[in-house]
């Protein structure tokens, strides 16, 4: 009796711990997402910052605030949004260093330079 | 000429213009002077023609600049419907939609229909944005067209052009025709003579008007290069939502208004985009066009009609 609630007991504190530990994985991971990450406003027809630095991992995410459509090309091709309406978002990751210009498909007097460095 | 009833002639010519009626005032512009000639009916009947052009009807657009642009649209046609005298056909140049959404195709054909007029079309940058990136556009209105929708059509022995200068924008750059387009173009001109009256649309202006907004086609110098021996070429555009002219040799540009926002004037406004007006002065910021030509005359008349009550 007392022998099965003390390995119940046991159990209990090793399930106990590793949530604790999932949880404190799963927090830390979070931290260094907001690290990483950024994000690119697009009002008034301009990518703003237009130039934008983040380290190798980053998730880039774009949200349009116009009243218009905007759509994020690369230059390299490598990557195409679809059409970003009013609030609309878009999100990608850049895992290896390097520069990568990017305009709007639509205005492409609009442009802008992601700077990926460790 | 480019007249807007505003400023400009009064209502009353302007319509006469229009209608092209008994003893019209023909309005024109050689050289940059207006003047105006006296016209018989039965000449003006036998040798000429008026048509429509709408432009930039961005059905689907419900922001605050204007929360209903389908039902400016349909005030448009309304205008269209009561003209006196029934135009031979009308051009779109383009914007159709806002988000180039079947619905929004649906609504607009449904609405421009009405006016019961073989309507050609050229894309705005807005009637490409589906997932395929066009093809919804040119499944509806390509049928004869070339490549990304351009094709040429003759009416009464005027040549008209509808142009695509909205695909395969390239970054910092402004409208795109692109060789294939400027090949068939070259091919299309060939072996017309110079006397034969051109007119050539297309959604962005063929001119440069503010390179900083990309109100400009990069590749529009080869296009006019090729049209310059022409003695009469009058080229229409849309994109910018708002009336502006210009006259460069034998060739007037004319853009036209929107029916569904304005924009601001270019150095007016930090970006271009849907300008909020007070509610009352939208409709006059609004518009459809009418063109007239006159065999013999070498400069198409140009009425802007305003959706002002
Ligand atoms: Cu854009």
């Amino acid at each position: 009796m007392i022998r099965s609630f003390d390995k119940r007991w046991r159990r209990a504190r090793m399930g106990a711990l590793a949530i604790g530990a999932a949880l404190a994985l799963f927090f830390c991971q979070m931290l260094l997402a907001q690290a990483d990450d950024a994000n690119i406003s697009i009002d008034n027809f301009a990518f703003a910052p237009a130039v934008l630095t983040v380290k190798p991992g980053a998730t880039v995410t774009f949200e349009n605030h116009d009243d218009i459509p905007h759509l994020v090309v690369a230059v390299d091709g490598k990557y195409r949004s679809k059409a970003l309406d009013t609030n609309d978002k878009f999100s990608i990751a850049f895992d290896k260093p390097g520069e990568y210009a990017y305009f709007c498909g639509l205005h492409p007097h609009m442009k802008g330079k992601i700077i990926v460095a460790p | 000429m480019a007249q807007d009833e505003n400023k400009g002639i009064d209502r009353r010519h302007a319509l006469e213009c229009m209608i092209w009626a008994g003893t019209g005032v023909l309005w024109t512009l050689a050289g940059g002077v207006p003047k105006s000639a006296l016209l018989g009916s039965a000449q003006a009947a036998e040798t000429g023609f008026s048509f429509l052009q709408i432009s930039d009807s961005h059905v689907g657009f419900d922001k605050p600049a204007n929360p209903n642009a389908l039902g400016t649209l349909q005030e448009a046609i309304g205008k269209i419907v009561a003209m006196p005298a029934k135009p031979a056909f009308m051009i779109h140049t383009g914007d159709i939609t806002h988000l180039s959404k079947p619905k929004q195709f649906d609504d607009a054909d449904q609405v421009i229909g009405q006016a019961r007029l073989d309507v050609h079309y050229v894309p705005g940058e807005h009637d490409i944005i589906d997932e395929t990136q066009g093809k919804a556009y040119l499944d509806r209105y390509g049928k004869n067209a070339k490549g990304a929708g351009w094709y040429a059509f003759d009416q009464a022995g005027v040549h008209f052009i509808g142009l695509v200068n909205v695909v395969d924008l390239k970054a910092g750059g402004m409208g795109n025709l692109g060789a294939d387009q400027l090949a068939w173009l070259a091919d299309d001109l060939k072996g017309k003579s110079a006397s034969t009256p051109i007119v050539v649309f297309a959604h962005i202006p063929l001119w440069t008007i503010a390179p900083e907004w990309g109100w400009g086609t990069e590749d529009s110098a080869q296009a006019l290069a090729l049209l310059a021996r022409f003695g009469s070429v009058t080229v229409l555009n849309g994109h910018i939502h708002q009336l502006m002219q210009k006259v460069e040799g034998n060739v007037t540009f004319h853009t036209a208004r929107s029916t569904a926002f304005p924009q601001p004037a270019p150095g007016t406004a930090p970006a271009p985009g849907p300008m909020l007006v007070p509610a009352g002065d939208l409709r006059g910021l609004l518009g459809v066009r009418s063109v007239t030509f006159q065999q013999g005359v070498k400069d198409l008349a140009v009425t802007d009609i305003s959706l002002a009550p």
